[in-house]
């Protein structure tokens, strides 16, 4: 090869969609390209995330046992459901998580949103400071507040002891497992949940506030009365999130499976936790199946109820 | 606009230091000798120990690497897949395109806790069970991803593709040479986001790994706890080890990253 010159454009024929056929109108050339970019991803979605779904229905109906042989029972498995006083346990444990953490989660977000909305010296790394939990795995946050909160001789004890509080078990004792959870939970997404409604926050006029400053509106007037009307599809977003994480996430199953394996005496054995389980403890596959229907028609109903509520998804101007 | 006032700033320093004090206090822990790993206070002696004994009696090496190949690889594959989904939802006109979108977003809400179980027996019947192919395929196939993209690409202006258009690029090109290159912001936050979620995946790699060669660093580290039950001055270097990277990305990509975030609760 003697020639320097690179040739102009390099023809390329990974996709052959695009390559200008004779007889291919435009519009059809486009159309094929489309599904050549889309397939990858469209088959990955069908395959792994759709098809699960649908499965679940159908192995819901069915007893497998370890070895992986399908027996149908019909509705066995959803009748087993009304007498499982364990799923009854950990709905009543998630229900009580998510009553508690989202609205603690989104109060400490927000005040911690406004307290970081104008500049002052150092923001950025107090920001980067609330959100550095936020980057740390879940295994390792359940790691570090198990070791915090060592019974006696952790940091926790020893910095509550001159308040006669050295001898409480944070994560031993039923009663306090799940608040224990709760508050760890709300250190871990605060900083996440700052960011976004920060993010909202930007978007609410200075002019705004100005005038009402102006018109003698106190602080709070002005918070109640201009920012957060303003912030209320930012805040809606924020707690919808932040319920189906409660439910659904990963800080439901992780978190929990390290600092607790949903113990002592299940108080903060979640439904995830407990489908895992069922399905890969026990081998119940078929419960955990019928149990797994359960929790999608949960949360298709809510996010039904989200659009009902928004209408789609756009807010009122009102 | 700045704050007023000084009482404001001075709390928000405050708690920012009582938010990261859990952090630092498990590295100074790390790095204390075993009889003083409860000690409350700075060490009287500092050690390295710890951190050697974990990375060289235990194969947390093989953690890492397999930690490290799961996070790029799906990294850089989710990324290519959700860009070229993305480019085709917001440039291109095809049938369907509605439906194919709707069909993509109905998934967003989808998390692993959920289909863990279906997706399991998915994953079962295709044999990917005890390999790298199960820890990577399954993680890749995401909507948030093509929904952030699809979002930027909507914005990029259509003469840029045009004029590649007139130059005689096909399709792919133009996603190649015109699209590509203008969306590498959007493409650095994202592969922060991705790499993130995969260092620190969990439940995943439980559920489908058994063969220890095949562990990754955060069932590696996990696991130590029922192996080294209270040697906590072990564990702690453990979980020192493994949330550094994550760290390390953090500060290095934080505005990608924090870009990203606040993307998702816009629209």
């Amino acid at each position: 090869m003697v020639t320097t010159t690179a040739p102009p454009s390099k023809p390329s024929a990974k996709v052959p969609a695009q390559r200008p056929k004779a007889g291919l109108s435009r519009k059809r050339r486009e159309a094929l390209a489309a599904y050549a970019f889309l397939a990858p991803d469209s088959l990955g979605l069908l395959i792994f995330v759709a098809l699960p779904m649908v499965l679940a229905f159908g192995v819901a109906f069915f007893k497998v046992d370890g070895f992986g042989n399908y027996q149908y029972v019909g509705l066995d498995n959803y009748m087993l459901m009304a007498g499982d006083d364990q799923l009854w346990a950990s709905l009543k444990v998630t229900a009580t998580y998510v009553v508690t953490f989202v609205p603690i989660a989104f109060v400490v977000s927000f005040a911690l949103a406004m307290l970081v909305r104008n500049h002052f010296r150092g923001i950025g790394w107090v920001r980067s400071a609330f959100f550095l939990p936020h980057v740390v795995s879940l295994v390792v946050v359940g790691l570090i507040w198990q070791f915090l909160l060592v019974d006696k001789r952790g940091a926790l004890s020893k910095l509550l002891a001159p308040f006669g509080l050295s001898d409480v078990s944070f994560l031993g004792t039923p009663s306090l497992a799940l608040g224990t959870y709760v508050v760890i939970s709300v250190w871990f997404v605060m900083g996440y949940q700052m960011l976004v409604l920060l993010a909202g926050l930007k978007d609410v006029p200075k002019e705004l506030e100005d005038a009402a400053e102006i018109d003698g509106a106190s602080t709070l007037q002005r918070f109640r009365f201009v920012i957060w009307p303003l912030m209320r599809p930012t805040s809606f977003f924020v707690v919808v999130n932040s319920t189906i994480g409660a439910v659904t996430g990963l800080q439901a199953f992780d978190l929990v499976y390290v600092l607790t394996k949903g113990g002592p005496a299940r108080a903060t054995s979640t439904v995830v936790l407990y489908i895992y389980e069922q399905a890969f403890t026990f081998n119940n596959m078929g419960y955990a199946a019928a149990l797994t229907t359960v929790v999608v028609a949960i949360l298709v109903a809510c996010t039904g109820l989200m659009f009902a509520f928004t209408k789609g998804g756009r807010f009122d101007e009102d | 606009m700045r704050t007023r006032g000084f009482l404001l700033p001075a709390l928000a320093h405050v708690l920012a230091i009582i938010a990261v004090a859990p952090l630092l206090w498990i590295v100074i822990s790390a790095l204390k000798p075993v009889e003083d790993v409860f000690d409350f206070g700075w060490p009287t002696r500092w050690t390295l120990d710890n951190l050697q004994y974990v990375l060289f009696k235990i194969p947390m090496p093989t953690f890492l690497l397999n930690s490290a190949i799961v996070s790029i690889v799906v990294t850089v594959v989710a990324l290519f897949f959700h860009s070229m989904a993305a480019y085709a939802l917001a440039r291109l006109r095809f049938p369907g395109r509605g439906l194919i979108f709707s069909g993509i977003m109905s998934t967003l809400l989808v998390s692993l806790p959920v289909i863990l179980v279906p997706l399991f027996l998915v994953a079962k019947q295709l044999g990917l069970l005890d390999s790298y192919a199960g820890l990577i395929v399954p993680s890749i196939f995401h909507a948030f991803g093509v929904f952030l993209l699809r979002q930027y690409y909507l914005n990029i202006p259509r003469e840029l593709e045009e004029a590649a258009d007139l130059d005689g690029c096909g399709y792919w090109r133009r996603y190649w040479s015109v699209i590509l290159p203008l969306s590498r912001p959007v493409l650095a936050s994202l592969s922060v986001l991705f790499f993130l979620a995969n260092w620190n995946a969990f439940l995943w790699p439980l559920t489908i790994t058994r063969n220890p060669d095949l562990r990754v660093i955060q069932l590696g580290v996990s696991g130590m706890q029922g192996q080294y039950a209270s040697a906590w001055n072990l564990i702690l270097a453990a979980a020192v080890i493994a949330a550094i990277p994550t760290v390390v990305v953090f500060v290095a990509g934080q505005r990608r990253l924090v870009d990203a975030m606040k993307t998702t609760g816009l629209k």
